[in-house]
């Protein structure tokens, strides 16, 4: 449904993406992930026809977004960053103006507006000026925009940012139930986000992709082997070394210990589960086992360690559950 | 006729925020005390003109009334013009929203018919409110109405034109106030370009005073339409909204 072919875009001399390519199946839902300045916007941008690439090609349902941009633009639902809105319109009659110009007939206007205004939870603001609505209002009166007309591909840059955790949830939801008829692909730099959401991953940092796949491809393919933290209370050394004796074990690297008891990261191939090695192991010593957990699977840590290209930071360090 | 929802919106713009009424408002004011003294002199001179025949066959509503007082008003709009039209691109370049309205399924020529006739729209309701002053000169004199309404062809030829420069200023920048200015600072150039004619040569001189837009405009409130004029005005109102598009396509291929 969208095929993206070497696209380059500079802006003068600055380069914002260079060399991107990436296709998405029809009815997919793609993250695309990157740190801010990553050229995340700037695909969405050329893939809304909003801008020219400097080089390279995208095709949005067949067509060329460069050379059949009316074509491209009848079959697509943009919400640019920030939701840019005019303030001055209440939100019914901005979201009607929206439906004519997508081209919705006027006896069916009416009803496609309010039927947005509903999944997108802004009909109690209808009368409201967009220009007086918070954050969150805003974002969902230009997310409603988007899916007016039932575009068969949504281009969503950001589209959760500045809504409340509650409100975080429906979106996520909304955006969900139109996998499978639409094809979607959106930005975000949260990362929980991606892993509920979408079905594939695409990591850009300063304009390149550096990884794309599903979650599960992605944690693999960055950490090769599974990885097991573990803390017992006694002396370093000797835990290492009977750690390294464990079958199956590939690696044992001592962490930094907050409370003086030993830390370490164990690596075994992935698909082999060594922790009730490790614990017979600890018993039978008669140490005292403080924690034990995998570690360093989740989308964060691929994403750390695929943007810095290094380690990712200490793994002790509790991290977020994804 | 996607070109008419944003006209829609556009008129809503105006209405809905104070800018078109702030703009009828002091034009009517400055206008109205354009109309009343102009008249007020008129009927001074007409009295005067009883004890002096021979200076009264000269004295007639079209050349005493209503001429001054359309050149004062196309003075006036060199004013207002600018204000009406300098946000129509710039704004929405400024705030973001140019990017969903480049992104929707809409041509070009049809967001810039949509916009320029919304403006278009405001002029013409601001130029219909000024017909109270020879309806008002109507009720105390005969009136020849022919030249007034050639008089009004002529401000809404002089006024569209003002409008297309204002918008294709418009389309050129992201800031409201240089547009405005921008438009003032071009639509004055255009007014006083024939005062340098009296100092040209005989080739130059020609040209100044073709490019001029005060001189266009004097033959119509005297009730002559003149082709010459006509063509000035619609070539001009065509080359700006011509460069507008391209400045709004330039934008696809430029980035």
């Amino acid at each position: 449904m969208i095929q993206v072919d070497q696209l380059t875009k500079r802006y003068g001399p600055v380069t914002a993406i260079e060399d991107v390519s990436f296709g998405v199946e029809k009815g997919q839902i793609v993250g695309f992930l990157g740190p801010n300045g990553a050229g995340k916007s700037t695909t969405m941008k050329i893939l809304s026809c909003f801008m020219p690439a400097t080089s390279g090609t995208a095709r949005v349902a067949g067509f060329d977004v460069f050379s059949d941009s009316l074509e491209v633009r009848r079959r697509i639902g943009y919400l640019p960053e920030n939701a840019p809105l005019y303030p001055d319109l209440p939100v019914a009659t901005y979201l009607d103006f929206v439906a004519e110009i997508k081209g919705i007939p006027r006896s069916a206007r009416k009803a496609r507006v309010a039927d947005v205004m509903d999944r997108c939870f802004v009909s109690e603001m209808q009368r409201r000026l967009i220009g007086k609505l918070s954050k969150g209002y805003r974002q969902r009166v230009g997310l409603a925009q988007a899916l007016l007309g039932d575009p068969e591909v949504l281009i969503l840059d950001e589209p959760t940012i500045g809504l409340d955790p509650k409100q975080i949830a429906e979106i996520r939801t909304l955006i969900r139930s139109l996998a499978g008829q639409h094809t979607v692909i959106l930005s975000t730099h949260i990362l929980p986000e991606v892993s509920m959401v979408c079905d594939g991953v695409i990591i850009i940092n300063r304009g390149r992709i550096v990884a794309r796949g599903t979650e599960s491809e992605l944690v693999a393919q960055v950490f090769p082997t599974a990885r097991i933290e573990l803390r017992v209370r006694a002396a370093q050394d000797d835990v290492a070394g009977a750690l390294r004796a464990v079958p199956g074990v590939l690696a044992v690297q001592p962490l930094q210990s907050r409370d003086g008891s030993a830390a370490f990261v164990v690596e075994s191939s992935r698909g082999r589960d060594v922790s009730g090695e490790i614990v017979k192991l600890v018993t039978s010593r008669g140490w005292e086992l403080r924690e034990l957990r995998q570690a360093g699977m989740s989308l964060e840590d691929v994403f750390l360690r695929v943007v810095a290209g290094e380690e990712a930071p200490e793994p002790s360090a509790p991290v977020e559950a994804a | 006729m996607r070109w008419w929802a944003v006209f829609k919106k556009e008129m809503w713009l105006y209405f809905g925020s104070p800018v078109a009424y702030v703009v009828f408002t002091f034009f009517l004011l400055i206008s109205g005390w354009f109309f009343s003294q102009i008249f007020l002199y008129y009927s001074n001179a007409s009295m005067q003109a009883f004890m002096q025949p021979q200076f009264g066959q000269s004295l007639n509503i079209t050349d005493n009334v209503m001429r001054p007082l359309f050149s004062n008003m196309a003075v006036v709009l060199l004013f207002f013009v600018p204000m009406l039209t300098m946000r129509l691109f710039a704004e929405e370049k400024k705030s973001g929203t140019i990017e969903l309205l480049l992104t929707y399924p809409i041509r070009d020529g049809e967001v810039l018919a949509g916009k320029f006739l919304a403006a278009g729209a405001l002029f013409v309701t601001l130029l219909a409110l000024t017909l109270v002053y020879p309806v008002l000169v109507a009720f105390f004199t005969r009136i020849e109405w022919g030249p007034i309404l050639s008089g009004y062809l002529g401000l809404l030829l002089a006024g569209a034109t003002f409008l297309a420069v204002g918008v294709l200023i418009s389309s050129l920048t992201e800031n409201q106030i240089v547009a405005g200015f921008g438009t003032f600072g071009v639509l004055l150039a255009l007014w006083i370009v024939s005062w340098g004619a009296e100092f040209a040569g005989p080739n130059l001189r020609a040209l100044l005073q073709y490019l001029s837009i005060t001189e266009h405009m004097d033959g119509f409130s005297r009730g002559i339409i003149d082709t010459k004029d006509l063509v000035y005005y619609l070539t001009a109102i065509a080359l700006a909204l011509f460069l507008t598009l391209r400045s709004l396509e330039s934008k696809r291929w430029r980035g």
